[in-house]
């Protein structure tokens, strides 16, 4: 009985958590303000790029995943996992990486300049697509893979036993998984994509590229209109929510029997798919790794004498990190077992400039917002990432109740029994990647702290922000260094832990 | 009973005062000036040494935090605002007059302002490489013919100050044809980002030659790392000049500590430690008290500034001209 009403509180534990702030703000706003022409014009962009970023996300994943989930090669373990450290870069970091080699004095313009070409223009629509795309690539590429990898290997055995050509494995093995996976992918992507605005604003090239996230902070900050700053973040949860939702309509569920929980292994192999793999293997990593090694490059120099104050930070992220991860998972359980996936999505919809403004509003007549910078910043960060614990998890626990459902409910297997023995067991993989994705989010996120900032507790990303303010710029690219090494590496400890004893 | 009372009311006393020990002096200020590399700690330390009392500095972002918290507010001090944002702060009543003789202040411009006390400055101004730039522009004039290769960065006067300075900076120098400047001006524009950190790793990293930024930037890079590269392009129309200020809460606990610490702000002690933590100049101290490095800065040759009104009988209108330029 326990466990059933588990996925109803934490559904309304995520509304209390989204519906509260943002009522708070309306409250103190006095109700919702009218739009302006340039909020128009900011809505008009901002789906614009969302929605040719998720799609562009979603399609290169495709080849890339189905790459990773083909071939077996030594460091393939490590390179899936480097291959998501994109995803969990603080935003300024990544920035500064991507324009290390595309930008006017990048590794690609100075390569251009030796065979006498123009430098890279790269601000611009395209600039926002490229940026969107190496952030979210990733976050893509294993959504698909891990669909890929729980396609039970009997599938593809009897395929190869029938001698099917590829089209045909593609139709009826493959091509069901994707129509599972895709629009959820697709659906979080463009979420995020909603919400962007420092990538969107710096690769964009300036006021052509504004989105809704920066009128927020127009309203917020330049004209202290509450109610517009609320109005526009109403409306930005609208179009998520909408998006979530039609995602939900068009992905339909995988029926077909199940397998017995074998290692994936293909036997085809044609000479043209292998050469396919190979190209989208060493592009998708040469996109996303060069960067990586720009920022490593960048900050080697001073990691090592970085000032004390900013390896206690690094304890406090660990602190919030982990906090942050054993939340999400809690909540992201019950949530992926009982059709929590929309009601997820609108922790990361909200804007977090809205969201800090409204919790700030809440506790600050209570107790001291400066007491709660550690469970705010932690709250905050797991349910920023429950929508992608959730996107994780919901497709693979709808296929083991899917296969083994019927089986459990004939032996009477319910409630707890059931997780431990059914389905926790089948979920290593995804429960391992949705906690490293967790941490290692939190890791890099200011969110809210701002508002919350305790002079006691900074945490990585701020101490970050301070040194770049400070002009202490080759100290910042140690701490940006620093930042991205932790991160990877909670997010890699998870992930294996996850993957483990699955494959290699 | 006489003696009851007596001693109930004693006991409040000796509580009143163990509070009042207890309860420091709460100055809000930007996460900027309270962190390690800024000007806070020193300030914090000379300030307690002074008045033998507490402080403490808590991170704000201002003046949001206290515009939300209201009358509730807990801090004493708030310092860190700046001029673009003391006409709503002031209409908010939320602060009192500071009550110091400005005869000490050494700006640029008259200041007479009751209620907001200056503590720093400086020129809002382009920073260039010197190895990048050969002919740097002298005049705004010439910026906007300089060679097309000539890229800047500058930052979004929706989300960023010292964006805002240089909307109101082109907006008086030309007026009426602000938005035709802009449209010259917009090839060189490489981009525009949300603060002034992400402009200025551009500029650090070599994406753009010119940035957005303070004519006392390259202070820093010749006194921390003896660079002498990077160096202000100085216009001889005149700079905006910038301003930071400090006010005292209207209902604060502790009105004493809080006159003390606004006069403290305009004393040599305090205005000493400005210039090489913030990499500002000083509001209130003699040129010939500076640091070597900030009396040889090249200077424009007069100040740009706008009074509240002044500036936001204009700012809607120029930050539509803006818009429409770069947009198109």
């Amino acid at each position: 009985m326990a466990a059933r009403a588990l996925p109803l509180i934490a559904k309304a534990l995520v509304l209390l958590f989204v519906a509260a702030p943002l009522a708070a703000v309306i409250w103190r706003a006095e109700g919702l303000g009218a739009l302006g022409l340039a909020d128009l014009r900011a809505i008009r962009f901002t789906l614009l790029q969302a929605v040719l970023s998720a799609a562009l996300s979603v399609l290169l994943a495709v080849p890339v995943a189905r790459a990773l989930a083909r071939r077996r090669f030594p460091g393939r373990g490590l390179l899936i996992s480097l291959l998501g450290a994109p995803f969990i870069l603080p935003v300024i970091v990544a920035i500064l990486g991507l324009l290390a080699v595309f930008g006017q004095s990048g590794l690609l313009s100075a390569a251009l300049g030796l065979i006498g070409l123009p430098p890279v223009q790269i601000y611009g629509l395209h600039g926002v697509l490229l940026a969107h795309v190496f952030f979210n690539l990733p976050l893509a590429t294993r959504l698909i893979l891990h669909g890929w990898l729980a396609v039970p290997s009997e599938r593809f055995r009897l395929a190869a036993q029938l001698d099917l050509p590829p089209i045909a494995v593609f139709r009826l093995i493959e091509w069901p998984m994707l129509r599972r996976i895709l629009p959820g992918a697709f659906a979080i992507i463009f979420v995020i994509c909603l919400t962007s605005f420092a990538v969107a604003l710096t690769l964009g090239g300036g006021p052509r590229a504004i989105t809704i996230e920066l009128a927020i902070y127009q309203a917020f900050r330049f004209d202290f209109d509450l109610s517009r700053a609320a109005t526009l973040a109403l409306l930005q949860l609208a179009l998520s929510g909408a998006a979530a939702l039609l995602a939900l309509r068009l992905t339909v569920a995988d029926a077909m029997g199940g397998g017995l929980d074998r290692p994936l292994r293909r036997w085809d192999s044609a000479p043209g798919q292998r050469l396919a793999d190979i190209a989208a293997i060493t592009l998708a990593s040469a996109f996303l790794l060069l960067p990586l090694g720009m920022i490593v490059a960048d900050g080697a120099g001073t990691v090592w004498q970085l000032p004390g104050s900013v390896w206690r930070a690094l304890g406090h992220s660990f602190a919030v990190a982990l906090a942050a991860t054993a939340l999400c998972l809690a909540l992201a359980l019950p949530l992926a077992a009982r059709g929590g996936t929309l009601i997820s999505t609108l922790g990361l919809a909200l804007s977090p400039l809205v969201l800090g403004t409204g919790l700030f509003l809440i506790a600050q007549p209570v107790v001291s917002p400066y007491a709660l910078a550690l469970p705010v910043t932690a709250a905050v960060n797991a349910l920023v990432s429950l929508p992608f614990a959730v996107r994780a998890l919901q497709p693979e626990i709808a296929a083991v109740e899917a296969r083994f459902g019927p089986l459990a409910d004939s032996l009477g297997l319910t409630g707890f029994a059931r997780w431990r023995r059914l389905i926790l067991p089948r979920l290593r993989r995804p429960i391992g990647f949705a906690a490293g994705l967790t941490a290692a989010l939190s890791m890099g996120d200011l969110g809210v702290i701002a508002l919350f900032a305790n002079p006691e507790f900074t945490t990585l990303p701020l101490q970050m922000y301070r040194l770049m303010s400070a002009y202490r710029l080759d100290d910042a690219a140690g701490a940006a260094l620093l930042l991205m090494a932790a991160s990877f590496a909670l997010f890699w400890l998870f992930d294996r832990g996850g993957r483990a004893d699955v494959d290699a | 009973m006489r003696a009851y009372i007596f001693a109930a009311s004693l006991l409040t006393t000796a509580g009143a005062a163990a509070v009042a020990q207890s309860d420091p002096l709460t100055v809000y200020a930007p996460d900027y000036f309270t962190s390690e590399w800024g000007p806070g700690p020193a300030i914090e330390a000379a300030f307690e040494a002074e008045c033998g009392c507490e402080m403490e500095f808590l991170p704000a972002d201002l003046p949001s935090m206290l515009l939300l918290e209201g009358a509730r507010t807990r801090a004493d001090v708030v310092i860190g605002l700046n001029t673009d944002v003391t006409k709503r702060t002031r209409e908010s009543g939320l602060l009192a007059p500071h009550g110091q003789d400005l005869s000490a202040l050494t700006l640029p411009i008259d200041w007479t302002d009751e209620v907001f006390l200056p503590f720093d400055w400086s020129y809002v101004s382009f920073v260039y490489n010197a190895e990048a730039v050969a002919n740097p522009p002298r005049s705004f004039a010439e910026l906007l013919d300089a060679p097309e290769d000539l890229r800047i960065v500058i930052q979004d006067p929706r989300s960023s100050i010292s964006g805002l300075a240089l909307l109101l900076w082109v907006k008086t120098l030309y007026g009426d044809e602000a938005e035709t400047v802009w449209e010259r001006l917009a090839p060189r524009i490489l981009t525009v980002t949300k603060g002034w950190s992400e402009a200025y790793g551009l500029f650090t990293d070599g994406e753009v030659p010119m940035v957005l930024s303070f004519n006392t930037s390259p202070a820093y890079h010749i006194v921390a790392e003896e660079d002498e590269t990077k160096v202000s392009a100085i216009f001889e129309e005149g700079h905006y000049a910038y301003v930071e200020l400090a006010a005292k809460v209207a209902g604060t606990d502790q009105p004493e500590l809080a006159d003390a610490f606004m006069e403290f702000i305009l004393s040599p002690t305090f205005q000493a430690i400005i210039p090489e933590t913030n990499w500002s100049y000083p509001a209130a101290l003699p040129r010939e008290d500076w640091p070597q490095v900030f009396q040889e800065l090249p200077e424009p040759p007069s100040a740009i500034f706008l009074t509240e009104d002044e500036a936001d009988a204009i700012r809607t209108e120029a930050l539509d001209e803006w818009q429409r330029a770069l947009s198109r």
